[in-house]
């Protein structure tokens, strides 16, 4: 065996990796742009009416989970930055530490992963199994575009819910701090809400919206990308599945930086 | 009416199609035959463009639907109905609103019209009362039948059968044939069936075609394709129990 070999189809297949990945993100792109371009059918009944049960699932049905995480994470921070802040005694600062990292950061982030892992999962495994099972190969042939019938709905659901949510998070995560304040760090409540809503400005509030409203678009597209392009039955579904959870985790951890760097540097 | 015209196709590296050329005539019940992965399938979902042949041409009268995209191609997939293996149902539609689809999508029919098409064809395939069932609810053989009421719901030229009777006990299988045979009589539609089946495909096939090796082996009519001298054709007769008398007797009795 040649010397080069090793390294000729290392590089081959690096090549191979690439060229896949701008493919999958092209067909990515394409069903985003194509599923946009159908939103001026959303008052079509059916339209209208699979995208109230999108927004149903996507919302009223996250909101338990999105709670719990959302009270949770807003008592840790508070309790976290809280003990910091009292060996310096300045432990009535927590309402702003909480706010502005809730608003900025943690409700749009939080909110992001949860509906990446409940909602976008499930929309990848429902849209696998009818491509697998050649429901989607059936729209087509009744001259039903998938991206109107299937992903717009869910595409405008997501993107209108995601910011939704996130105000939930962000005044769910706030009140849990101020839980932690009253109970565990001798803050008064009304001390905290006024600490709380004395630093956080409007930039804060619609710049972590403006992120929650792109995490949608990207849960929504990578989701239905993974689910529409599944093959070899279950395997494939799974596979999917998975794809669309550390796909979605990623971009959304890198988009969610560069917002911020943009907006804030 | 189609015409596939020296059509190939390679999928994964493996030739799947090799120079195909055949023609359905309007009309007829064309049934293609072989193992599987011979290429059946493969071959009708050249018809509906849901492959596109690496080299040569698929035509559906003149239009060349193995180019066509956009609006000209939703054209050509109007004269199509298709019942796919599976049949294919939305899952969270009702059988009522699974035949409705075509037509809400596609139509601008009221509401009463729609219920007076979806109950006709679903009474035409003895399915109208589980019109409010859900597919989950539904036996195989009864799927099919939606499916079926589906495909012809916007009542088109050409209706495509993959595998109508895969998974089926013999019995509905037969059921299943005489419903092709009867739109075929009813409806005057031109039918490509696609079966490993060779009991149902001498029983309604007006032509047979066998594919083996991504070729075409034999093309003939049901008497000529049982008395072919071609190996391949001969083993697939024997496999399925059918000798070159016997078995032309047993497949006629579906004619009835």
């Amino acid at each position: 065996m040649s010397y080069m070999g090793l390294p000729l189809r290392s590089f081959r297949r690096l090549g191979r990796i690439i060229l896949l990945a701008c493919h999958g993100m092209g067909h990515a792109l394409i069903i985003l742009g194509s599923a946009t371009l159908f939103i001026r059918t959303i008052w079509r009944p059916r339209a209208r009416h699979e995208t109230v049960a999108q927004l149903y699932i996507t919302g009223i049905k996250s909101l338990g989970v999105i709670s719990v995480v959302a009270v949770f994470t807003g008592m840790i921070l508070a309790l976290q930055t809280g003990l910091e802040l009292r060996r310096y005694g300045q432990e009535e600062f927590i309402g702003s530490a909480v706010s502005i990292s809730i608003i900025r950061e943690m409700g749009p982030f939080m909110t992001g992963l949860i509906i990446a892992a409940s909602v976008g999962s499930a929309i990848a495994a429902q849209l696998g199994t009818m491509a697998v099972s050649e429901e989607i190969a059936a729209l087509e042939v009744m001259s039903i575009n998938p991206n109107r019938f299937l992903v717009m709905p869910r595409l405008v659901a997501l993107a209108i819910m995601l910011p939704v949510l996130t105000v939930y998070t962000n005044i769910l995560g706030i009140l849990g701090g101020g839980i932690v304040g009253a109970t565990q760090l001798g803050v008064s409540f009304q001390a905290y809400l006024d600490n709380a809503t004395r630093f956080a400005e409007n930039k804060d509030l619609f710049v972590g919206l403006f992120k929650a409203f792109v995490f949608g678009i990207i849960i929504a597209t990578v989701a239905c990308y993974q689910g529409l392009s599944a093959t070899e039955g279950a395997v494939g579904v799974g596979r999917a599945t998975r794809q669309t959870v550390i796909t979605s985790f990623l971009m959304i951890l890198i988009v969610g930086y560069m917002i911020t760097r943009l907006f804030y540097i | 009416m189609i015409t596939f015209d020296n059509v190939t196709k390679k999928l994964g590296g493996k030739m799947i199609l090799d120079g195909v050329s055949f023609e359905v005539p309007k009309g007829e019940t064309f049934v293609v035959v072989g193992l599987s992965g011979a290429g059946k399938s493969v071959t009708l979902k050249h018809m509906i463009h849901l492959l596109v042949p690496d080299r040569g041409t698929v035509r559906i009268g003149d239009d060349v639907i193995s180019q066509a995209r956009g609006p000209e191609l939703e054209r050509m997939r109007s004269r199509f109905g298709v019942l796919f293996q599976g049949a294919a149902l939305l899952q969270w539609l009702d059988v009522f609103e699974n035949v409705a689809l075509p037509l809400r999508e596609n139509t601008k029919m009221t509401e009463e019209e729609i219920e007076k098409t979806v109950l006709e064809k679903l009474t035409l395939l003895n399915m109208a009362e589980s019109a409010e069932k859900f597919p989950s609810d539904l036996s195989g053989g009864m799927q099919k039948r939606v499916g079926l009421a589906r495909a012809i719901v916007m009542s088109p030229e050409i209706i495509l059968y993959d595998e109508p009777t895969s998974g089926l006990d013999p019995v509905t299988s037969r059921l299943i044939d005489g419903l092709i045979e009867n739109l075929r009589k009813e409806l005057g539609v031109t039918s490509v069936v696609v079966t490993h089946d060779l009991h149902s495909a001498l029983s309604i096939g007006t032509r047979i075609m066998m594919i083996d090796g991504g070729k075409i082996v034999e093309n003939a009519v049901p008497e000529e394709f049982i008395r072919s001298e071609n190996e391949t054709v001969k083993l697939f007769l024997e496999s399925q129990y059918i000798t070159r008398r016997g078995a032309w007797e047993k497949g006629m009795e579906g004619h009835g």
